[in-house]
């Protein structure tokens, strides 16, 4: 198998018995860049020459036996993490030349690791969005058939894994834009526990939301990521300090005695019947390996996507009042007041669906309709906070499809915001609670598009949806599959 | 649920927004439909219950007063759109 279709856990082998040196990973991996990425798009931002350079230094470090765990590693980061010296733009105009004077920490523990940082791809702008379509320069492609989504707003993390133009990336999921593309790209996609990795140089959406997790082409490497990834960070004070367990001592066969709840709310209406039946093949598959499958409630489900687009705009609209031109990203010269000057930079700079929910954020929390909005949202995300808790007294983990559908076609609902909205209806209770969820590869549409299976847990319980994502991935044997017709 | 064009311009100007009236119009109609759909929250009793603004129960992370590095004025003044080497320059605000 060339290269650049390899996972971590095998170039780590290959790279400490020297039987491929980190520089050769990096030409395999920009070359398959260059023949691919005029159909996915992934990249917003990638240096030849600054990768080739990091696996030199690399290769060095695996002489001396000095190197990190992620040593010659190539890549990707969504473009929403500081990278210093390497643009940051967020898919935003309003950052188009923005290079962040310091490394978010996620990055920091990445360089630590010795990792070959390849480049910043492409997502929806500032994260809002769940198709990658509002990235202003461009959408990713779903590497499975170009005309399609990959998903958001880490579609260009799930599409450079996908496309193998990287061996994996970090992304970030605020309603579920980790887990979704990961779902509609076919690999792996983990957003963990809020608060288990720090948010220091996340360029901010919602910020009670937001969080950073890998997406990979098996469970193997998004153990690997997470071991290097979490830990307590004085600089976020939302971080936890939380001891970090080796999360590869999840990645055990059998699931005996461990019970899996099947949440009924989940197999909604218009759930598609072959996502339905995939999800089932992968229940299946779980009861195979040892599991007792259960049917629980979370009674609040069809709720959730209301709290989220009032709470999440309410957020954003505070965080992104930051981006007014004075110190940093475009700003518009030919102002001539402040005030000017702040509006038509943003006006400019921002791109539709960033306005709407800045419109929609201000709204619910302006004087007289507080309570009626944000703080009914807030409530309401109690009780779906509270579902989980009582569910997980009947059961370890929850099992259910990731999204509604496969993947649509590109500007099939570019123009009916409220569709794609509804469409993170699976996803979304995870971030409002703050538990882990991850995706796992667990079948195809007809036509060809990947489908996901979700796990969820209980907060801080990572171990048990890695174990479970991994005795998915066993017991289906579908991971090596990639896309053939790039 | 319909909101004017007023609402909208004037929730625009609180969020520093200028918006032309084609947008302003396009944003009432979707900004209605949203607030319709939002208004589903209405269909639940959440008397008593107490609003959720953090998903993990942490305590303020505090620290000690002391002066630690922070980063170097240069950096910081580097992505400035228009900077005297001291100060971020704008227009005038008075």
């Amino acid at each position: 198998m060339a290269l650049h279709a390899l996972t971590i856990h095998e170039l780590q082998e290959m790279l400490a018995k020297g039987r491929v040196s980190a520089v050769e990973v990096a030409r395999d991996v920009l070359d398959r860049i260059a023949k691919v990425e005029d159909k996915v798009r992934a990249y917003i931002t990638f240096d030849r020459e600054l990768t080739l350079e990091q696996a030199e230094a690399a290769d060095k470090k695996l002489k001396n036996g000095t190197g990190g765990s992620l040593c010659g590693i190539p890549l990707s980061i969504k473009d929403v993490l500081c990278t210093e010296g390497m643009r940051t733009t967020c898919g935003s105009r309003i950052l188009k030349n923005f290079v962040p004077p310091y490394d978010a920490t996620s990055v920091v523990k990445l360089k630590q690791a010795d990792a070959v940082l390849v480049g910043k791809v492409a997502m929806d702008e500032f994260a809002m969005g769940s198709t990658s379509e509002n990235c202003a320069f461009g959408p990713p492609k779903n590497p499975w058939n170009i005309d399609y989504i990959c998903g958001g707003s880490s579609g260009g993390s799930a599409a450079s894994v996908a496309a193998d133009e990287c061996i994996a990336s970090l992304g970030t999921d605020t309603g579920g834009s980790i887990r979704q593309p990961a779902s509609h790209c076919g690999v792996v996609g983990l957003k963990p526990t809020y608060g288990r990795v720090s948010r220091y140089g996340l360029v901010a959406f919602a910020s009670s939301l937001d969080q950073i997790g890998p997406l990979t082409k098996d469970v193997t490497d998004c153990a690997l990521m997470m071991n290097v990834i979490s830990g307590y960070d004085a600089n976020d004070s939302t971080s936890v300090p939380r001891e970090v367990p080796d999360f590869r001592n999840s990645l055990k066969d059998g699931l005996h005695g461990l019970k899996i709840g099947i949440p009924k709310e989940y197999f909604i209406e218009g759930l598609d019947p072959e996502v339905e039946s995939n999800v089932h093949k992968g229940i299946e598959t779980l009861r195979d390996a040892g599991a007792e499958i259960v049917e629980v409630s979370l009674p609040h489900t069809d709720y959730c996507v209301a709290v989220y687009y009032l709470i999440a705009p309410a957020e954003a609209s505070s965080n992104l009042a930051r981006y007014d031109g004075v110190k940093y990203g475009f700003r518009d010269m030919s102002s001539e007041t402040l005030l000017d000057m702040y509006k038509n930079t943003r006006s400019q700079g921002f791109g539709d669906e960033v306005k709407r929910r800045i419109i929609i954020g201000t709204y619910a929390l302006s004087s007289g309709y507080y309570d009626a909005y944000y703080k009914k949202a807030s409530q309401v995300r109690t009780l779906i906070t509270e579902d989980y808790r009582k569910a997980f007294e009947n059961c370890d983990v929850l099992v259910s499809p990731v999204t509604p559908t496969p993947a649509w076609k590109l500007a099939e609902k570019i123009d009916d915001p409220l569709s794609v909205y509804l469409s993170d209806i699976l996803t979304i209770s995870a971030n409002l609670a703050g538990i882990p969820g991850i995706s796992v590869p667990c079948g195809f549409s007809a036509k060809g598009l990947p489908i996901g299976l979700q796990i969820q847990g209980a907060h801080f319980q990572e171990e048990k949806l890695l174990n479970v994502a991994y005795n998915l991935e066993q017991g289906l044997n579908i991971s090596r599959l990639r896309p053939n017709n790039l | 649920m319909k909101i004017t064009p007023e609402e909208i311009s004037h929730v625009a100007d609180l969020a520093r927004l200028r918006l032309s009236s084609d947008e302003v119009e396009a944003m009432a109609g979707q900004l209605g439909d949203i607030l319709s759909y939002v208004a589903k929250l209405n269909e639940l009793d959440t008397e008593g219950i107490p609003p959720m603004t953090h998903a993990i129960s942490i305590v303020n992370a505090f620290r000690e007063d002391e002066v630690k590095p922070s980063l170097d004025r240069e950096k910081i003044l580097s992505n400035g759109p228009q900077q005297d080497g001291e100060s971020f320059v704008v227009p005038r605000i008075i």
